[in-house]
């Protein structure tokens, strides 16, 4: 057997099983198990060596032809494979106490499964092929049946279609550089098409107006999903990018285009998220300054920048899950999320309140939790190398703390002499009670994410070097 | 005899995307996207062998069916367009810019990509269209056609570059599933029949 069909082929077969289940649980259980499986095989079973268990004798085989052209995972890819898996086993396995896992665990395992195969594709800038297959599995997940579609799907259907031409093109364009790198003219040419997919595929400001309207009328743990897979796809189809070229991650004006991007979206989201009055919106602002910190970090061009874009992984995970997660149970028990349909959730609905809140703050980098530590020595690194950054970051961090406290304030603001009690179903409370957990942990034992993380640039030998 | 065929195939694409952006009318609007994936079949055979550029002409036509299909059941939507402007006045000086715009460009991407004069113009002139009709539409189904008409202007000038049959195919499977998804869409809105 080959690595691809282990965690490409084999996962795209299992998501199509999932739609037959028609109990919520099972599908959640189902979906999630076999999810952390694939991530446990990723982490635990060495690729291209031999095991025998038994009479049997098994091979994992790294690569798999296909019309011509090769899926292939390689050791170095493992690591990024158990997060991947990991991630949506986290995601699915939540999905039942909400009613979604039917919506989200089959399309979000073929979605996952696709991912997997942008990365594994070669030549790689295929990848933004099957990226595109990848929206495609996503749309029917953010429509619900029996009402219009909104206008985020849409917009994200074509925004996302939109940045595919651009990254194949511009592919084309960068193999002819490899071929003759004198050639400014065919040089400028590639970096403008790059340019346009990924700030398309990315959803940068200003084609990131799909982000706060799926926000606004998807469920938001769906769209806590695709806020997660899509932008993470994106993010290390670029690295790829950076890892391959050796022009492009020497070129001069790289740091200066990423730093300027990141900043765009961390000062856009954090400033825009202030004045929101809609709960899942402001969770999409602070998406989009999560999107603007990676390329910020990004931009450092050193080893010390792309563990630090890989380490950021972890806490945007558990806060995008806990964020969206806490929304929903609120949405479920509201007309809608808006401050005036909230107001005062807080007494009866204290689980999800807290939830929304933390997560919140753990993403603008309070300290103790989550996303601290690795904000922190991120505004170090920048502090060293480009300071004018920083000021950005504290004017978007303030205006995501400000949305923050507004949510939090919306949440408490209930009738006096109403009592506290807590309506949350069991399942709801320890969810939502892991939830915190682990932004606190995380928060505090910033080491862990280290363990994990501190596997993962094998898949980047060449970054920031 | 072939370049001839070559414009012949432009002004089909010309005509289907002009009838695109006017008609309100599903049945047209698929009926001339299917007559488009002709153009675009036989711009593609220009650098690909016919097996594989056929397969541009089917999938087109199999994404044209399923859209039909879906439609089929509906009922007729009310007023058709959302969007502004609704004049034909307007669509045709759009279509029209587009026309002048990507024929202006095509001679320099044809001189860029060495490829002929007629298939830089048809690829040029069905992504400016797709994007027009994204532009002036709200609805699932044009929004579809739209994304459809940009990414079969992309596959002729990328068909010049590049020959994988593996591209081939997932090109295809993009095509078939933007159409699912926009089947999907377009009955998402529908209300469920209860039993």
């Amino acid at each position: 057997m080959s690595a691809p069909i282990l965690w490409i082929a084999i996962p795209l077969a299992a998501a199509a099983l999932l739609l037959i289940p028609r109990d919520e649980r099972i599908t959640a259980i189902a979906g999630s198990l076999f999810s952390a499986l694939l991530a446990l095989t990723a982490w635990l079973l060495p690729i291209d060596s031999v095991y025998t268990l038994g009479a049997l004798v098994l091979k994992l085989s790294p690569s798999f032809e296909i019309l011509g052209r090769r899926l292939s995972l390689t050791a170095a890819d493992q690591p990024l494979l158990a997060l991947i898996y990991g991630a949506a086993a986290v995601w699915f396995a939540a999905s039942a106490s909400l009613d979604l896992s039917r919506r989200l665990a089959p399309l979000g395992l073929g979605l996952t499964a696709l991912l997997v195969a942008s990365l594994a594709v070669e030549p790689f800038l295929y990848a933004a092929l099957l990226i595109e297959m990848a929206v495609l599995f996503a749309v029917p997940m953010l429509t619900t049946p029996g009402q219009a579609p909104g206008r985020g799907a849409l917009r994200f259907l074509i925004f996302q279609t939109f940045a595919m031409p651009f990254i194949l093109f511009s592919g084309w364009l960068l193999a002819g550089i490899e071929a003759n790198p004198g050639d400014m003219a065919l040089v400028l040419q590639a970096a403008i098409l790059l340019g346009l997919g990924f700030t398309f595929l990315l959803a940068l400001f200003p084609f990131s107006t799909w982000i706060p309207l799926l926000a606004g009328e998807a469920p938001p743990y769906l769209a806590g999903f695709i806020f997660w897979t899509f932008p993470t796809a994106g993010l290390l189809f670029l690295t790829g990018f950076l890892e391959r070229y050796t022009w492009l991650r020497t070129a001069s004006a790289l740091p200066t285009v990423l730093a300027f991007a990141g900043v765009l979206m961390v000062a856009a989201g954090g400033i825009l998220a202030a004045f929101q009055r809609h709960l899942g919106r402001i969770m999409a602002y602070a998406v989009m300054v999560e999107t603007g910190i990676s390329l910020l970090a990004l931009s450092l061009n050193t080893l010390t920048g792309a563990g630090l874009f890989l380490a950021l992984f972890a806490p945007r995970l558990i806060s995008l899950a806990a964020w969206s997660y806490a929304l929903t149970v609120l949405r479920q028990q509201a007309p809608g999320l808006e401050f005036r349909q909230v107001k005062g959730l807080g007494r009866a609905w204290p689980y999800a309140s807290i939830g929304v809140t933390l997560a919140g703050l753990a993403l603008v980098g309070l300290p103790l939790l989550a996303g601290f530590p690795i904000r922190q020595a991120l505004a170090e690194a920048l502090a060293r190398s480009a300071s004018g950054t920083i000021g950005w970051i504290f004017l978007g961090s303030l205006g995501l703390t400000i949305a923050i406290v507004r949510t939090l304030a919306a949440l408490a603001m209930a009738p006096d002499g109403t009592n506290w009690e807590a309506r949350e179903s069991q399942p709801q409370k320890i969810i939502l009670g892991i939830g915190w957990a682990l932004l606190a942990l995380l928060g505090l034992f910033p080491q862990w994410v280290t363990l994990v993380m501190d596997r993962l640039p094998v898949v980047f030998q060449h970054l920031g070097q | 005899m072939l370049n001839i065929l070559n414009w012949i195939a432009v002004l089909l694409l010309l005509a289907s995307g002009a009838g695109l952006l006017l008609s309100r009318d599903w049945r047209w609007n698929l009926g001339l996207l299917a007559a488009q994936y002709l153009g675009v079949f036989w711009l593609t055979y220009a650098h690909w062998p016919i097996a594989m550029a056929s397969v541009k002409l089917v999938t087109g036509w199999m994404a044209c069916a399923a859209l039909g299909m879906t439609q089929v059941g509906l009922a007729e939507p009310a007023s058709g367009e959302t969007a502004w402007p609704q004049s034909r006045l307007f669509r045709v000086a759009a279509a029209g810019l587009v026309w002048t715009t990507s024929l202006a460009l095509a001679f320099q991407t044809s001189a860029w990509l060495g490829i002929n004069l007629p298939v830089a113009w048809g690829s040029l002139l069905l992504m400016g269209m797709g994007m027009l009709i994204l532009g002036l539409t709200a609805q699932p189904l044009r929004i579809v056609i739209g994304l459809l008409t940009l990414l079969a202007g992309f596959e002729i000038l990328y068909a010049a570059v590049e020959t994988s049959a593996l591209v081939a195919a997932l090109l295809a499977a993009i095509t078939l599933g933007l159409a699912l998804a926009g089947a999907y869409l377009i009955n998402a809105g529908t209300p469920e029949e209860t039993e």
